[in-house]
């Protein structure tokens, strides 16, 4: 188990959690806005349709579901 | 990197592939963008193993295919191969209805691998909706992971699933074995959602069920965008291939889903061909009916394509909703007049949905195949 | 049996689509002919980018006219066509691009044209994304930026004008009292031995991050790209669409090259904004631009009642509506709103 950090909030994962499966767990349905300012979240589990997106480490446009957590991350909702 | 055969996609074919070429090749790369190998149906619990001598790159996004053959990863640069294995395998066909869009409705595969990827579903209310025989291993899985499935329910009447399963009777047992891990819970046949507010499923017919999430998924959309980059023919919307899974390219062979839905003895058959012929040995010939039989019986209805109103949204990349799409014509006068398939998941979502419901084909692919830092587009990959 | 159109323009691009609405306007009846969607051509694969350019007096005439064409018709043009009155940057790497930018400045107030000197520091408070050590810039205020595709669309269901898909073979068997060919980098097909060389150039365009860049920005250096004739060249060239992705450009390269400029121009790019490497790239397209010998385009009689409005290189949706202007007071017999002469197709032999 560690730690990492959803806008500002701690969460703690388990080895082999991805990003999308970590802040649905720990309640964070809002994973962006749309361009219109819907609320969107994870949707194909497989990186294809983009609706994951947040920011990682100061990166943004990160697929969530793609990306495996690590101790220390950074994650901001878009 | 050079290897005589480079297999994009792990799953089931892209494994068979690598396997068959793995008998007489020591040069065969297995390429993949997840962690493990499995595709969607194994994955991370692959029942066949990377075969030894097959060099595996998880994590490894494809964004590029030159001929010759040259493809580009995120994370391992530029490979080199001879020939190539497309085993690219499928996404989820996602049709609109009112809130589809709200977080909580997921694809059906999507939620389970979402699972698989450490989501807990522990006690929470789960319905799985939808068409076609993954939503029932799907919901199997949502059960074992400790979730409440609320609901099965299935575009297709019973009376069409009858017969199917009648035809074929080796694909009865894992039926079987499935309904066996849902006992008590229900499967609504010829029926389907038509709205998602506030939690709450309204069914085709009147019932609303409460749930947590919705897992939705419609049948299956070829991945076909690595075979199109490299000016494969399409047939049908599938990849076309000859009797030894060979496209219209020479040297690029294609396998499992891609080549037409079948499923997964269709995927191992296929992916065996496949790394046979890549690699010089002699192929099997294939059995084609159950991919025909397969597509009839989960037709699916035209109803499921009126579900969307007007102010749904089918583009979600761009938020253009239905009644923006409806005075156009064809998928590019739409994209240039609308952004409808313009944003970063480029059509993949919203281009199979409006072949559904307005009769349009997406127009041809695009570099890169994956949104990529620009970065890595920079790179002169093509110089020594 | 309808009657032939008094014109009868070939190519639903933006010139097309210009012309067609500004002879209707003056009364004419037209219709347009393209194989292919209004709009769908280099118009869809350029950048929008409405822009004075000053390489010689007949460009800054056109251009300039042209852009205050747009800001005319800005309040018109539906939300889609996303009009953004957003100015140019030209950044100046060095003190000597610094002086160009002096040069360009005094020119474009002679002209009475609104731009101010940006110094290094107020370069970086425009355009924080800029890499340290640029010597400052110059903001040319009134140009813009409009989604093509959808003005041109405007342009035509204005006009009124019929639209037909079809393909044109021979501009003579095209029943008409005047016929206009606006094919752009095409036109060579329809008028063989025509001084119109296709020049391609690479785009491409990211994901949204809205603030990295506020204007569209150009090295200064970019004139030489544009107008100087070498077989391959690169210019930094990024714009920001109002929906907050990047338009990476550009390159030029003409048809007998092959190679790909998409690495090169992206390097460029960097080299000016580094912080694009991390940016995410969604598509990657190539267009062709109409570019004639002296890079300016040509408009008017080619011969008999046959018309040109093609050879416009990368300013075609810049300078769509003067061209029209022109054209039109030429079918029509009127005096050309801004000295046509420069334009004239009889300058090349065909």
């Amino acid at each position: 188990m560690f730690k990492l950090r959803c806008d500002g909030v701690e969460i703690v994962v388990a080895e082999g959690t991805s990003v999308a499966a970590a802040l649905l767990g720990a309640g964070v349905s809002r994973f962006r806005s749309s361009v219109t300012g819907e609320a969107r979240g994870p949707l194909c589990g497989m990186g294809v349709c983009m609706e994951c997106r947040v920011t990682i480490d100061g990166v943004g446009h990160r697929l969530a579901c793609q990306t495996m957590c690590r101790a220390g991350m950074e994650i901001m909702t878009t | 990197m050079k290897f005589d055969v480079a297999i994009l996609g792990a799953g089931p074919a892209g494994l068979a592939a690598a396997r068959a070429a793995g008998r007489r090749s020591a040069s065969v790369a297995l390429i993949d963008d997840n962690v493990t190998a499995g595709g969607q149906i194994w994955r991370g619990a692959p029942r066949i193993a990377v075969p030894t001598g097959v060099r595996f790159f998880p994590q490894t996004r494809v964004f590029d295919l030159r001929p010759g053959f040259m493809l580009l990863t995120e994370s391992h640069g530029a490979m080199e191969a001879s020939r190539l294995i497309l085993a690219t395998g499928a996404r989820e066909l996602l049709l609109p209805f009112p809130g589809w869009t709200v977080p909580g409705v997921f694809g059906a595969g999507g939620l389970q691998a979402l699972v698989k990827s450490g989501l807990p579903v522990g006690g929470k209310r789960v319905m799985v909706a939808g068409s076609g025989p993954l939503l029932v291993a799907v919901a199997a899985a949502l059960r074992t992971a400790g979730a409440r499935v609320v609901g099965i329910t299935e575009q297709v009447p019973l009376g069409r699933i009858v017969p199917f399963l009648a035809k074929y009777p080796a694909k009865l047992p894992q039926a079987f074995a499935l309904r066996a891990r849902l006992l008590g819970v229900p499967y609504w046949t010829g029926t389907w959602p038509v709205r998602f507010d506030e939690g709450m499923v309204t069914l085709s017919g009147g019932r609303t069920v409460a749930v947590d999430y919705l897992a939705c998924g419609f049948g299956l959309v070829p991945n076909t965008e690595a075979a199109q980059l490299l000016g494969c023919r399409l047939d049908g919307g599938f990849v076309a291939v000859d009797s030894r899974q060979e496209t219209s390219v020479a040297g690029v062979y294609c396998a499992g889903e891609p080549t037409g839905i079948g499923g997964l003895d269709k995927a191992l058959e296929d992916g065996e061909r496949a790394g046979a012929a890549a690699t010089g040995q002699a192929v099997n010939p294939s059995r084609g009916a159950f991919v025909r039989d397969l597509a009839a019986a989960f037709h699916l209805d035209p109803r499921l394509f009126d579900l969307a109103e007007p102010s749904t949204v089918v583009c979600r990349c761009e938020d253009v909703a239905l009644g923006t799409l409806r005075p156009y014509r064809e998928w590019r006068e739409a994209k240039l007049m609308t952004r409808c398939g313009m944003g970063p998941c480029q059509g993949r979502i919203c281009g199979p949905i409006t072949n559904c419901l307005l009769g349009w084909s997406a127009e041809s692919v695009r570099r890169p195949l994956v949104p990529v830092a620009a970065e890595l587009l920079s790179k002169d990959v093509l110089q020594p | 049996m309808t009657p032939s159109p008094d014109v009868m323009i070939v190519g639903a691009g933006i010139v097309g689509a210009a012309c067609a609405y500004e002879l209707a306007r003056a009364g004419a009846r037209v219709e347009v002919i393209d194989s292919g969607l209004p709009g769908g051509g280099a118009t869809a694969a350029g950048m929008g980018h409405l822009v004075v350019l000053d390489d010689n007096e007949a460009e800054l005439a056109l251009t300039k006219y042209s852009v205050g064409l747009w800001h005319s018709l800005a309040k018109e043009l539906p939300a889609a066509a996303e009009f953004w009155g957003c100015g140019t940057v030209w950044v100046a790497a060095d003190e000597v691009e610094m002086a160009g930018a002096l040069a360009k400045l005094s020119v474009y107030r002679q002209n009475g044209l609104a731009a101010e000197l940006l110094d290094e520091r107020q370069l970086y408070e425009a355009e924080p994304n800029l890499r340290a050590g640029l010597a400052g810039g110059l903001l040319v205020n009134g140009d813009a930026m409009v989604y093509a595709p959808v003005a041109t669309r405007f342009l035509l269901e204005q006009s009124k004008a019929k639209v037909t898909r079809a393909a044109v073979t021979s501009l003579d068997d095209l029943k008409a009292g005047a016929v206009v060919c606006a094919t752009g980098a095409m036109a060579p097909a329809l008028v063989p031995g025509l001084r119109v060389r296709p020049r391609k150039g690479y785009l491409a365009i990211t994901d949204r991050y809205p603030g990295f860049a506020r204007h569209p920005l150009v090295e200064l250096g970019y004139l030489q790209s544009a107008h100087g004739d070498s077989n391959e060249s690169v210019a930094f060239n990024v714009q920001p669409r109002p929906t907050g992705q990047l338009l990476i450009g550009s390159s030029r390269q003409y048809a007998d090259s092959t190679a790909s400029l998409l690495e090169p121009m992206l390097a460029r790019a960097f080299a000016y904004m580094p912080g694009l490497r991390a940016c995410s790239v969604i598509r990657t397209w190539t267009g062709f631009r109409a570019s004639t010998p002296d890079k300016l385009p040509m408009i008017g009689r080619l011969r008999d009642r046959i018309y040109l409005a093609t050879g416009h290189e990368g300013l075609g949706v810049t300078t769509s509506l003067g061209t029209a202007k022109i054209l039109t007071a030429e079918i029509l017999g009127y005096a050309p709103p801004i000295p046509a002469w420069p334009y004239r197709v009889e300058r090349f032999d065909v």
